[in-house]
C-alpha cells in the first residue's frame, strides 16, 4: 500500500466515521417525542376509546338494541352518559392527576356555552378543522405567562346518535348536522415552557 | 462596649428568640383557649367549632393547607356534582380568568377570620362573581336580561355547587307537581346486621334471671329494644370479664354503626370530635340552646338510648332537650309536628310523620338495585346551607318542587318552622318552562 493509498484510507475511514457518527446523532433525534408526535398519540387514544363508546355502547344499546338510553341527566335519568360527557369526565379526571397537559372538547356551535372557541389559537384551529375536512391544526400559544403546544384534531358525528342529540338540543345553535360532520374539536395542550 | 459583654448581649437576644419561639409553637399546638393568641378575627358559623385546632387547616409556619378545605368537604363536593370543580379551572384557557378570580383555589372565595368582608356562605368575594364568568347570559337566555347580579344565587336559582335540583330538565320534569304529593313517606330504614354472630341473646336475660350483677330495669328494657332483636347482647358493648365497662365509648357504637358514626363526625355535633377536640357542648353553640344544656357533652347517647325500646325519642325529644331556637321551639306548634304525633299514636302509617330527624337527618337510600341500604344521614349540616340544598334529599319527598323553592326561599317559614303558606315566589320553573315553550314554536 503506497502513501496516497493509505491517505485515501484513512480519509473513507474518517468519512465513514463522521457519518455514522451523524447518523447516530440523528437517531437520537428522532428516537425523541415531539409535541406534536406526542399529541398526536394522546388524540389517537381519545380518538378511539371515544368511538368505540359511541358506537359499541351508545349507539348499539340505545339506538339499535333499545336497551337502555343515554341521557344528559345520567345518574337522575339511570342512563348512560352521553359520549361527549364520557369524554368531558375522562378530561377532567386527567386534569385532577396533574400530567402536564390538557384537553377540551370546544365547538363553534356549543350546546354548552362556556365551550366556545376563546383563544386565538382555539377560534383559528377550529375554523381551520371546519373548512379543511381530515385535517389538523397545530400552533403555539402563550396562556397566564406560559407557552403552549396546541393541537386541534376534528371531532366528527360518527353515529345517528351525535347527530339527533346536537341537531335535538335546544341550547344547540345549529340543527342541521348530518352524519359525517365536523361538529367540533378537540384542543390537546401540551406545556413548553415550565415557568 | 466590650468583647464579652457583646456576647452576653448576643447569648441572652439568641436565648429570648429560641424562649419566645419555643412558647409560641407550644401555644399553637395547644387545643383550648390558650391557641387564642394566634386566632386573628372571629370564625364562621362553619368553623368556630374547631377554631382552637388551629393546625386543623394551618401548617404552623405556612398558611392554610389547600387540602384542608377538600379533607373535610370534598366528599359532598363529589356527591353534589359539583358545577365548578377545581379540574375546569386549572384549563389553560381558562388563565385569564384565573387573574380575575382564581377560582381554582377555595381560599379565593372562603377565607376565615374577615368578618367585615365575609357574606353569606363563608364567601369573601364581591357579590358579582358569576357576572365576571357569566356575563353574556342574556344573549342565550333573554328571561336573564337585566337581572341584578346578586339574583343569581338566590334561593332557587343558583348555586355555585350544588346545583342538583336547580338544573332546568329538573325544573321542568317536577313543573306539575302539587303542593303535596299523594304519597309521602319516608323510606323503611334496613336493619342492620351484626358483623359477627354474637353471643346467645338468651345470655342477659339468663343474667338477670340468675340475679347477677345487671340492673333489672336496663336488663327489661334491652330485651324489647331493637339491639336485643338483632341479638346484640350486654358484653357485645360492655365488654367480658374484666374488660367489662359500665359506660362503653362511641367506638363501642362505631364498630355496627360506622356510618352514622362518619356521618356524625363530619357535621356540626359531631366535628369537635373529629378534630381530637372535646366534645361538643351546648355551652359552645352560638344558637340559642336550653340553659340545663349547657355543660351536656354531644355523643351517641346523648340523642339514643342504647336500652331503649323507643328510638323515635332521638327524633324529636333529643334535639329539643338542647335546642332552644325560634325555629326548634315553633316545630311543635306546625303541622309538621301534628303529622308526627299522628303517626306515633298509630294513626298514620310509618314514615308519614316529619320529626326534627325527618328534615335534618333524612333517610339516604345506598347501594344497588340488589341491596339498597336505607339509612339515615347523621351529618345533620348537609343540607342546610344554602337552605335549597334540601330541596332534593328532604322537602320533595312530600312537597312538590314549586311549593319547596317558595317555602324555603321564605325567611319566616322558616322561623315558624314551616307552618303556613310561602310568602314568596320563585320564577325559576315558570323561566324553565317558558324556555321550552317558545323553543317548540321556534
Amino acid at each position: 500500500m503506497n502513501k496516497s493509498t493509505l491517505i485515501l484510507c484513512i480519509a473513507a475511514t474518517s468519512t465513514l466515521l463522521a457519518a455514522s457518527l451523524s447518523s447516530c446523532g440523528g437517531k437520537a433525534e428522532e428516537s425523541g417525542i415531539s409535541p406534536q408526535q406526542m399529541a398526536d398519540a394522546l388524540h389517537a387514544v381519545m380518538e378511539s376509546d371515544r368511538t368505540v363508546y359511541t358506537r359499541q355502547v351508545v349507539n348499539r344499546l340505545q339506538n339499535e338494541e333499545k336497551i337502555i338510553k343515554a341521557s344528559e341527566h345520567w345518574k337522575d335519568d339511570k342512563a348512560l352518559p352521553l359520549p361527549a360527557q364520557m369524554f368531558r369526565m375522562g378530561a377532567e379526571m386527567v386534569a385532577e392527576k396533574k400530567k402536564g397537559f390538557t384537553y377540551a372538547l370546544l365547538s363553534e356551535w356549543p350546546i354548552n356555552k362556556q365551550n366556545a372557541p376563546k383563544t386565538d389559537v382555539e377560534k383559528d384551529g377550529l375554523a381551520h378543522i371546519v373548512k379543511n375536512v381530515g385535517q389538523n391544526y397545530y400552533a403555539e400559544e402563550n396562556l397566564g405567562g406560559k407557552k403552549y403546544f396546541t393541537a386541534v384534531y376534528p371531532d366528527v358525528a360518527i353515529a345517528a346518535a351525535c347527530v339527533k342529540c346536537h341537531n335535538g338540543h335546544e341550547d344547540s345553535p345549529r340543527t342541521d348536522f348530518v352524519e359525517g360532520d365536523v361538529m367540533g374539536g378537540v384542543v390537546i395542550r401540551i406545556p413548553l415552557s415550565s415557568n | 462596649m466590650n468583647f464579652s459583654s457583646s456576647i452576653i448581649q448576643v447569648l441572652v437576644g439568641s436565648l429570648s428568640v429560641l424562649l419566645l419561639g419555643g412558647y409560641l409553637v407550644g401555644r399553637f399546638f395547644r387545643k383550648d383557649a390558650d391557641a387564642t393568641l394566634f386566632l386573628p378575627g372571629p370564625t364562621t358559623h362553619g368553623h368556630y367549632q374547631i377554631e382552637m385546632q388551629c393546625a386543623a387547616c394551618h401548617e404552623p409556619w405556612g398558611g392554610v393547607r389547600e387540602s384542608s378545605c377538600t379533607d373535610c368537604h370534598g366528599a359532598a363536593l363529589t356527591a353534589a356534582d359539583d358545577s365548578h370543580p377545581q379540574a375546569k379551572f386549572t384549563d389553560p384557557r381558562n388563565a385569564d380568568r384565573l387573574t380575575v378570580i382564581a377560582a381554582d383555589r377555595c381560599m379565593t372565595c372562603h377565607v376565615e377570620h374577615r368578618p367585615e368582608i365575609t357574606h353569606a356562605m363563608g364567601v369573601i368575594q364581591p357579590q358579582d362573581f358569576c357576572h365576571q364568568c357569566h356575563a353574556q347570559i342574556a344573549d342565550e337566555r333573554p328571561s336573564h336580561k337585566g337581572m341584578s347580579f346578586s339574583t343569581c344565587s338566590s334561593v332557587g336559582c343558583h348555586n355555585y355547587h350544588d346545583n342538583t335540583a336547580l338544573y332546568e330538565d329538573f325544573l321542568v320534569k317536577h313543573a306539575t307537581d302539587p303542593v303535596n304529593l299523594l304519597v309521602a313517606l319516608l323510606p323503611e330504614l334496613s336493619s342492620k346486621t351484626p358483623k359477627e354472630k354474637p353471643a346467645d341473646r338468651a345470655t342477659a336475660t339468663a343474667l338477670v334471671a340468675r340475679g347477677k350483677d345487671v340492673d333489672t330495669k336496663i336488663a327489661a328494657e334491652w330485651s324489647a329494644s331493637a339491639h336485643a332483636k338483632a341479638a346484640v347482647n350486654c358484653t357485645a358493648c360492655h365488654g367480658e370479664g374484666t374488660a367489662w365497662n359500665d359506660h362503653p365509648g362511641m367506638e363501642s357504637c362505631a364498630e355496627c354503626h360506622q356510618h352514622e358514626n362518619l356521618g356524625f363526625r363530619e357535621g356540626l355535633h359531631g366535628m369537635r370530635l373529629a378534630q381530637n377536640l372535646s366534645p361538643m357542648q351546648p355551652a359552645l353553640a352560638r344558637l340559642p340552646m336550653q340553659p340545663d344544656a349547657a355543660h351536656r357533652s354531644l355523643n351517641c347517647v346523648s340523642c339514643h338510648g342504647p336500652h331503649e325500646v323507643d328510638t323515635r325519642r332521638a327524633a324529636v325529644e333529643s334535639c329539643l332537650q338542647c335546642h332552644s331556637d325560634g325555629h326548634s321551639l315553633a316545630y311543635k306548634n306546625s303541622r309538621h309536628h301534628q303529622l308526627w304525633l299522628s303517626e306515633l299514636a298509630g294513626e298514620s302509617p310509618a314514615g308519614s310523620g316529619v320529626s326534627c330527624a325527618t328534615c335534618h337527618m333524612p333517610r339516604e337510600q345506598h347501594g344497588s338495585a340488589d341491596s339498597l341500604a336505607v339509612r339515615v344521614q347523621h351529618n345533620q349540616s348537609l343540607t342546610l346551607r344554602p337552605v335549597e340544598k334540601m330541596a332534593r334529599g328532604v322537602c320533595i319527598r312530600c312537597h312538590g318542587l314549586g311549593f319547596t323553592l317558595d317555602a324555603l326561599a321564605d325567611p319566616a317559614l322558616g322561623r315558624n318552622n314551616f307552618d303556613g303558606i310561602p310568602g314568596r315566589h320563585i320564577e325559576s320553573i315558570d323561566m324553565a318552562l317558558g324556555r321550552r315553550k317558545s323553543a317548540k314554536t321556534r
